[in-house]
């Protein structure tokens, strides 16, 4: 199943709006990904490292507490937080880095919201060999501590980005800058399905390796597919991982969870699929924040890997034409699902996963007993604790106070 | 329409020099008085006129030019401001220069193409210039300018092959823009040790000029190529003259680099 429509476009999105100077590297980066595609032997490299080294597949969790105190659906746990360093994220980039090896690619460079992805790729540049530099939001940075050290153990340079928003997308644009500059002997491993063509279907196909398992182990552990999948949805990468696998089987639902921030109405959020208009950011046509004007809207979320004003191509697409169902969760609702998914089922996500699990109640809830719902769980929160701890802990559970 | 783009590289040439393209950013530090800087770009000699509209995220551009945006945005600088209350302003202190746009597709995108192509026109804007938009996603914009009348000016960068740099001169308007430098905008010491070639070889296919841009801000640069291009684009240079000494400082930095071109 594709939702490519033509080469590089999913409906009216997609596409490769860039400076003409990185044309020749896309075309180059399009056909290195086309021939190391069709050669088996990649893809066997790839499946083996992800196997030895990130830890696949990931295991499928019976999530029995939340199942029962929701009184819905059964819920399971895609569990991308057991991956190696923590995330979804190195999937992609173990794919791309050794893509970028194939290709005689002498540096790696990233952007990096959350740090997840900027670990993931410094992670694999230390196991390939490859130096790296990571840019990185000012602001991200200071609230993503524990993985400027973790980049920065693995050897990788960090910048800190200080123009714009402080944020994601300045990291982005800064590292396309960069690129722009370095492009013939440097790959840049975007982290998410965003950005120009050929990235979007790249990061989706070696992303896609979430859902493919799922299919395989949902069959096993409840003898059919699931009837919904929730995934948070930043960029796009993880939702667009789970859920691409499953495009084609009509009657599973498909739900991406955005960041709500605080509120739809407050304009601090980062709901592009909700409030986006079309328009052209980072290289792709998709749905993005900006004004009337055509100025792109900083986003706002408590989660760094939410915030950011654009959204993966492909996403778009199945958004605009009803077969992902949209929702959105707040910064308090995260927050509130962080701890109580921590306290039913003794798992600390990531704030980016608890939109997920935000939204989680309803969706079981809705699909009923006896049906299957699966939460995609991107990652887990270690890189949060800061974050959350500042706003205070809720007592412990069975203490009266 | 591209008849002045033309006849302003006709008219140089006659006189035996190249054409300077003087880029600054509309509503730096704020709308009336950045219709003075682009005065002062043509009293110095400036032949055409690139007005930089300001876009929250500008890929091509280094930190001059972003620091410009940064201004310009904060001083309520939109397109359509910029075609109400600049574009008039410059034409009528300078009928003769032809003015061209430069900005990111988004911006041209928000206000709808043909609605820009159209008010462009009517205010006498000849081409426009979007960075971001490759000849793969240009098609339908340039055949929306073409009936309006706006020149869709195409880039070629130091990536680009010949091939592909032929294809882009054989359907350029107005002029061919080689980007000199692999990277964003910005003044550089040295321009690459190929440059002149690559100029050479786009020219020799291009229906229109071909100018350098990017990188360059000296008399001496511009000397060196106008042996090879047309004329050459100086912005970075000019945005910073005019932000730290002002308007004056960017005419005299024009005339530096107008008398490079002289042949
Ligand atoms: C754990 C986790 N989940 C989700 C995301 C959001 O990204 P995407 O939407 O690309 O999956 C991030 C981004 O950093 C992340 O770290």
């Amino acid at each position: 199943m594709t939702t490519e429509t033509t080469v590089g476009r999913f409906g009216r999105y997609g596409g490769r709006y860039v400076p003409e100077t990185l044309v020749p590297a896309l075309l180059e980066l399009e056909e290195a990904y086309a021939k190391a595609s069709a050669d088996p032997s990649f893809g066997e490299e790839v499946a083996r490292v992800l196997k030895e080294f990130v830890g696949r597949p990931t295991t499928l969790t019976p999530a029995r507490r939340l199942t029962e105190s929701w009184g819905g659906a059964h819920v399971w746990l895609k569990r991308e937080d057991l991956a190696h360093t923590g995330a979804h994220k190195i999937n992609n980039t173990v794919g791309q880095v050794l893509l970028a090896k194939r290709m005689g690619k002498k540096r790696i460079i990233a952007e990096t919201g959350a740090g997840q992805h900027g670990v993931a790729t410094a992670t694999a540049c230390a196991l390939f060999g490859l130096p790296c530099e990571v840019y990185m939001g000012a602001l991200d940075v200071e609230r993503q501590s524990l993985n400027v050290f973790r980049m920065r153990a693995l050897g990788a340079v960090v910048r800190p980005v200080e123009s714009g928003s402080r944020t994601l997308k300045d990291a982005m644009n800064e590292a396309m800058r960069t690129w722009v500059s370095q492009v013939a002997d440097t790959h840049y491993v975007i982290g998410s399905a965003a950005g120009p063509h050929p990235y979007p279907s790249i990061v989706r196909d070696f992303q896609a390796v979430i859902g493919k398992e799922l299919r395989t182990q949902a069959l096993a552990a409840f003898g059919k597919l699931p009837d919904a999948i929730i995934a948070c949805v930043g960029g796009g990468s993880n939702a667009i991982g789970v859920l691409h696998p499953f495009i084609g089987d009509k009657d599973v639902r498909l739900v991406g969870v955005e960041a709500g921030g605080h509120g739809l109405d407050s304009g601090q959020h980062g709901a592009s699929l909700t409030l986006g208009t079309e328009g052209v950011l980072h290289g792709s046509r998709s749905l993005v924040l900006q004004d009337a004007d055509g100025q792109i809207q900083e986003a706002h979320s408590i989660s760094a890997g939410l915030d950011y004003p654009g959204v993966g191509p492909e996403l778009a697409h199945l958004a605009k034409t009803g077969r992902m169902e949209v929702r959105t969760a707040t910064d308090d609702e995260a927050l509130a699902a962080f701890y109580e998914v921590a306290r039913t089922e003794g798992i600390l996500p990531a704030l980016e996963t608890s939109h997920a699990f935000a939204r989680g109640r309803e969706l079981a809830r809705d699909l009923g007993k006896g049906k299957y719902l699966v939460i995609n769980c991107s990652g887990r929160g270690d890189k949060d604790v800061a974050t959350i701890s500042a706003r205070g802990v809720p007592p412990p559970v069975g203490v009266k106070s | 329409m591209s008849g002045e783009i033309a006849q302003t590289f006709a008219k140089a040439k006659a006189r035996g020099e190249g054409v300077l393209v003087a880029y600054a950013m509309a509503g730096d530090p704020d709308l009336p008085r950045s219709v003075d800087v682009f005065a002062a770009l043509v009293e110095g000699g400036a032949d055409i006129i690139e007005i930089g509209v300001a876009f929250s995220d500008p890929i091509a551009d280094g930190p001059v030019i972003q620091g410009a945006s940064e201004r310009a945005l904060k001083a309520g600088s939109t397109l359509k401001r910029v075609l109400d209350e600049v574009v008039p302003e410059v034409r009528r202190r300078c009928p003769q220069t032809p003015l061209v746009i430069m900005t990111y597709v988004n911006v041209i995108m928000a206000m709808g193409e043909e609605r820009f192509a159209k008010l462009a026109r009517e205010r006498g804007v000849s081409g426009a210039i979007l960075p971001d938009l490759p000849p793969e996603e240009s098609e339908g914009l340039r055949a929306t300018f073409d009936a309006a009348g706006v020149d869709l000016i195409p880039l070629c960068a130091p990536s680009t092959s010949q091939a592909r740099a032929q294809g882009i001169a054989s359907n350029a308007r107005g002029f061919v823009y080689c980007v000199a430098v692999s990277g964003v905008t910005g003044m550089r010491a040295e321009l690459p040790a190929d440059l002149s070639q690559r100029l050479d070889v786009v020219r020799k296919a291009s229906p229109v000029p071909v100018v350098a841009g990017f990188g360059i801000s000296t008399e001496e640069q511009a000397r060196t190529l106008s042996a090879h291009a047309d004329g050459v684009v100086v912005g970075s240079a000019l945005v910073r003259a005019a932000h730290a000494d002002g308007p004056g400082a960017a005419k005299a930095l024009c005339a530096d680099i107008k008398r490079g071109l002289k042949r």
